[in-house]
């Protein structure tokens, strides 16, 4: 029947045991940026709070949003959100099927880095 | 004894009985904000570091202000289920249901009080 039994089986080696390669940086890399976010949300969010709370709020909040520590925590947002969306972009590719032998895998990871630099650069510029 | 065949029994139940949607929903979330994410960094990019005064009129009109709103609702879901995955890969037993409830309230909570400020400014 289908019940089964408890057996030992062999764990996998865990991470630390193998030798850092783009394909695992770039993967562990979305999980970090996409949960960072949660910080991005919060400033965020709480600004949006003070603004409809009232000028004298607004003030404290946007003050630290526009200060220099601000400027710091969007710019690495922003950085890591086009990040996250190529990422993301790239997993939903994979996801149909395709780019998954190493070569392309390892040139789209490529693409997220350099692709997230330069969109962030540009998102500078622009605002 | 059972009057089910094996292969009925089974049929739609591996191992963690669901699974498809969770993926489905993400997969989902994530083509919405491929959209939404460049829209609202674009507008809230656009209006931070303003006066108050102009802060007000820019998230009195629909464009930015609905931007906004989907942006946090479609992005904290998205959240929501990521975190969830990354909370089951590393945490076990009650603290893993703990964490998951916790960022279940996060998103839900930022969802909340952020619809809240846009309602508020918008009227």
């Amino acid at each position: 029947m289908a019940e089964a039994k408890r057996v030992q089986r062999p764990l996998s080696p865990h991470l630390q045991i193998y030798r850092p390669q783009l394909t695992s940086f770039t993967s562990i890399l979305t999980r970090i940026t996409g949960n960072a976010m949660a910080v991005t949300v919060v400033l965020i969010v709480w600004w949006l709070l003070a603004a409809a709370s009232g000028e004298h709020y607004f003030r404290t909040a946007n003050g630290v949003l526009t200060s220099w520590f601000g400027d710091v925590v969007l710019t690495a947002s922003v950085l890591g959100m086009w990040y996250h969306l190529l990422a993301g972009l790239r997993h939903l590719y994979f996801d149909s099927g395709r780019g998954l032998d190493i070569p392309t895998a390892e040139k789209l990871g490529i693409a997220c880095i350099v692709g997230s630099v330069v969109l962030t650069v540009l998102t500078v510029i622009v605002l | 004894m059972r009057y089910l065949t094996d292969r009925k029994r089974a049929a739609g139940l591996g191992s963690a009985k669901t699974g498809t949607e969770h993926f489905w929903h993400m997969q989902m979330s994530s083509v919405a904000l491929l959209f939404l994410i460049p829209a609202f960094i674009f507008t809230f990019g656009r209006v931070l570091g303003r006066r108050y005064e102009q802060v007000l009129d820019y998230y009195a009109q629909p464009f930015p202000a609905i931007i906004a709103a989907l942006t946090l609702i479609v992005g904290m879901v998205h959240f929501k289920n990521g975190a969830q995955v990354m909370i089951e890969d590393y945490a076990h037993g009650i603290t893993r249901k703990a964490l998951i409830i916790s960022a279940t309230c996060f998103s839900y909570g930022s969802i909340a009080i952020g619809l809240f400020a846009l309602i508020k400014l918008a009227l």
